[in-house]
């Protein structure tokens, strides 16, 4: 169930890129496939009552692996999250120099290219 | 006398920078052997693994770089912060040589990213209409690519449990392929597909590729579509899902391939700006590479990594000479030009080179590696891929020919024949690629079917899968 919802995330986000004619509103759309990225990352290492994966003083390997929640997708989701924050502000500058450009941010009067 | 001092400086660091990774390059051929992050023991830290392969793309991304930031010091003066270009540049460069060194699936996501983040951002770096939209463009595709391949990556993690790709191999060639690995896999094939611009997902490249300053051109055509794209579409296909598991792999591959290479070499004849042409026709030769993969066979192999390393210096010296009519004259629209074979020879002539091999020319090296496509082609039984790639080499021989004769060979227009060379760094770095296209024909004198650093490269692609069942080239005697 969770799975289906991240899934119908990431696709509204693809809906979002491909339909939008604002350069911002794809932007924000660039944004949610980023978070429905990142939930099902998480969503893939949670285990059922599973605890935080911190190894401290008296929780033995054994214990640890029973019943620790997966610490690696955690671990790439810092990372995704940097990166998707470092395109949104690259894609953010863009559009800002767009506008300056343009006067707009309709990508259809952005016609200086064709093909 | 400080003042200029500061000045060269970007310049000479960068220079240096990338004549000390071009010689750590060289020095890699041969040589293989994995390397663990942070003293972690195998598959729990982060691997760094050389083989033929890395090595093969070492040598091409550097040595490619170097010849970049050679041509940089004089035509990037027309921009306005060399400084920031320098360091984009080289973001890049470590990008770059990060995927094709990494052994693990998500750091290669990362790689990828900082390579394309640097990549969008370089595109966008003249700041005007068309550059910004092109970036726009590039960057929003390209982030929806990295989207694809950050799920196909999670998809294998939850179904395999490593992200180590001998690690995965392994898993799958026990385990086998179920529907979740398969969408995996649809999903990597879009991603890089789209990184690589095969012909469904081309559209970015023609508008991306000619807006960035030349060098960069030449960088993003040569080198960028080729390890962020293809590079980890061999590695995927030939050494983490195996040909044996999903054999239908391979015929996707050709007509992905064949496709690409008649659609590109189509759309380039109708082409006036001279850098759209080019983009046009990196889409096709990207399409040769893909079919001498899908080939499957050892010759196809070698044939598709000789064209892989021989396209890297015939399209950057194009996008160069391109980039040096834009610097003299201001304008690469082919209309507007003519008359310049005689006011600039070394453009004129290096162009020529480059034009004869990647139309396939002999003795050039263009010509060896889509000989050799050819033969694999039809020695596997397909003689229409055959026909395809002679009749692509033809359309391709027309346009270049059509750039010659209206930039260099017409009658000057009015106004053009005043022109000069370009400043010298720049003549040196084309003529160092024109010299790569003739050095490098020479590496099938090493045997046409066991060419030198091609032949390593090929092996390491069966190397992985050695141990298991899913080796690629059991008995295909190679």
């Amino acid at each position: 169930m969770a799975y289906a919802l991240c899934m119908v995330l990431i696709a509204i986000g693809l809906y979002g890129v491909v339909v939008k004619k604002n350069v911002v509103k794809i932007v924000i759309s660039m944004a949610i496939i980023g978070y429905g990225i990142n939930v099902l990352l998480v969503l893939i290492g949670y285990r059922m009552g599973g605890c935080a994966p911190i190894l401290g003083q008296g929780i033995t390997a054994a214990s640890f692996a029973a019943n620790a929640v997966d610490p690696l997708p955690q671990a790439l989701i810092l990372t995704a999250i940097m990166i998707n924050l470092g395109m949104l502000i690259l894609l953010v500058a863009i559009c800002i120099r767009l506008y300056e450009r343009y006067g707009t941010f309709d990508i259809t009067e952005m016609r200086k290219l064709k093909g | 006398m400080v003042s200029v001092a500061l000045k060269r400086f970007p310049d000479l660091l960068a220079n240096l920078v990338m004549a000390a990774l071009a010689a750590l390059a060289l020095l890699t051929i041969g040589q293989s052997g994995i390397c663990h992050l942070g003293g972690w023991q195998a598959g729990l830290g982060i691997d760094l693994r050389l083989d033929g392969l890395s090595s093969l793309m070492l040598i091409t991304i550097n040595t490619i770089g170097l010849a970049m930031t050679v041509f940089s010091v004089q035509y990037m003066t027309r921009y306005t912060s060399k400084l920031r270009y320098y360091s984009i540049f080289l973001c890049m460069i470590a990008g770059l040589n990060g995927i094709v060194l990494t052994g693990d699936l998500f750091s290669l996501y990362i790689f990828m990213e900082l390579v394309a983040i640097a990549s969008y951002a370089l595109v966008a770096f003249g700041c005007e209409h068309e550059e910004l939209e092109a970036a726009f463009k590039y960057a929003v595709l390209g982030s929806v690519a990295s989207a694809f391949i950050l799920i196909g990556t999670a998809l294998l993690y939850a179904m395999l449990g490593t992200l180590n790709m001998a690690d995965m191999a392994r898993g799958l060639a026990e385990g086998g392929m179920n529907l979740p690995l398969l969408f995996a896999l649809a999903l990597f094939l879009c991603g890089f597909g789209l990184k690589a611009a095969l012909v469904p997902f081309h559209a970015w490249l023609p508008d991306a590729h000619p807006a960035a300053p030349a060098p960069v051109s030449a960088m993003l055509s040569g080198v960028v579509i080729e390890a962020a794209g293809i590079y980890v579409l061999i590695r995927l296909v030939f050494n983490v899902f195996t040909v044996q598991l999903v054999p239908d792999l391979l015929v996707i591959l050709r007509m992905m391939g064949v496709v690409s290479m008649i659609v590109g070499g189509i759309l380039m004849l109708g082409q006036w700006d001279m850098k759209r042409l080019l983009a046009y026709s990196s889409i096709s030769q990207i399409g040769y590479i893909v079919v001498g993969l899908g080939l499957g066979t050892p010759l196809g192999l070698i044939g598709a990594l000789f064209h892989l390393l021989n396209h890297s210096v015939f399209k950057s010296l194009l996008f160069l000479n391109a980039g040096a009519l834009e610097y003299t004259t201001g304008s690469r629209d082919l209309r507007h030009l003519g008359g310049l074979g005689k006011s600039m020879p070394v453009t004129s002539s290096t162009s020529l080179v480059a034009s004869m091999s990647i139309s396939g020319i002999p003795p050039l090296n263009g010509f060896w590696s889509k000989l050799i496509i050819v033969l694999a082609c039809i020695e596997s039984g397909h003689p229409w891929l055959a026909l395809a790639a002679v009749i692509v080499s033809l359309t391709t021989l027309a346009a270049v020919l059509k750039v010659q004769k209206h930039a260099f060979w017409d009658a000057a227009k009015a106004g053009l024949a005043t022109f000069h060379e370009v400043p010298l760094l720049m003549r040196t770095a084309m003529l160092m690629l024109a010299a790569l296209c003739f050095v490098l024909a020479l590496l099938v004198l090493t045997g046409l079917r066991t060419p030198f650093l091609i032949t390593p490269a090929v092996d390491a692609l069966s190397a992985w899968g050695r141990n298991g069942p899913g080796c690629v080239m059991c008995g295909m005697g190679i």
